[in-house]
């Protein structure tokens, strides 16, 4: 099936907040393999400039992730979760994310297309505090691929 | 220590990286990132589905690439912009030295206020599996 050129943005209800925990940015750290101290010890963190432990790069896939259920799940859109692949993923960092931070997100079709047959959808995916500082800007590409 | 922007070349190469992935580091990346999708540990499942054998996540690649800026740059802070494309699966075999990655990077642009932008070439067994794999780092 063709994506809707008209889903283009359509938002999402926010997120509950997600608190960003000590241990799971050094679980994350851990899973891949990256002994960085600013992931895992408070001081070392500080000595760098940070309040507290910053997450790597990737770490707003945790959140992105979930958040993006929506925009798969929305019966409006349409997407085959069983023939979707990961495409392109892409993320802006405001400030890093650290210990401590409780986020929202807020996600966001960016944009649809259908290339030869495969249907392609950019989801944006926005996590600020919930006071309303921008974190981090993602953005997942999924493809469906077609049957034909 | 992070580069000097008056010190970075375009052209200049970041230090090689290499990391092997095992199954046991597919079932670790499953859990801290909460993305248990049955193609990164059922080899049944990722057969069924038409894929040569489990594969890594993408964004474990994405996430291992990428450590070879945030070590050049001395802080992982300063990865301000990172994006990846996704063109070839990375499948693990189910033994004890798994699938190899090879990272290597080069300064691809220097940008406006001390912005510079690094450009990866991510491979596994020869081939590329990243066909786009861009970080900007803001030095200094």
């Amino acid at each position: 099936m063709t994506l809707d050129a008209g889903l283009v943005g359509r938002s999402y209800p926010p997120s509950a907040v997600y608190e960003v925990g000590r241990e799971k940015i050094a679980e994350f750290a851990t899973a891949l393999a990256d002994p960085d101290p600013v992931y895992r010890d408070p001081a070392a963190a500080r000595a760098a400039g940070h309040p507290d432990v910053i997450a790597p790069p990737t770490f707003a896939i945790v959140l992105s992730l979930g958040a993006a259920d929506v925009v798969v799940e929305d019966p409006e859109v349409g997407l085959d979760y069983s023939r979707v692949v990961h495409g392109e993923q892409r993320f802006t960092h405001h400030r890093p994310i650290r210990a401590g931070d409780r986020l929202v997100a807020t996600a966001t079709i960016d944009a649809v297309k259908t290339v030869a047959g495969n249907d392609m959808l950019t989801t944006r995916v926005d996590l600020a505090t919930e006071d309303g500082e921008p974190v981090c800007t993602t953005r997942s590409m999924l493809v469906a691929r077609g049957t034909a | 220590m992070s580069p000097r922007p008056a010190d970075v070349e375009v052209g200049a190469e970041l230090p090689e990286q290499t990391s092997r992935v095992t199954r046991a580091d597919l079932v670790r990346y499953a859990g801290a990132s909460g993305d248990f999708n049955v193609i990164h540990w059922n080899e049944r499942v990722a057969r069924e589905v038409g894929l040569p054998g489990v594969i890594a996540h993408g964004m474990l690649t994405a996430g291992l690439a990428v450590r070879a800026v945030t070590a050049w740059a001395g802080d992982p802070a300063a990865v301000v912009d990172y994006q990846v494309r996704f063109s070839r699966p990375v499948v693990v075999p189910d033994d004890e030295l798994g699938a190899e990655l090879t990272v290597r990077g080069r300064v691809a642009a220097l940008l406006e206020g001390g912005r510079v932008r690094i450009d990866l070439t991510v491979t596994s067994g020869g081939e590329k599996v990243l066909s786009l794999a861009r970080a900007v780092v803001a030095l200094g």
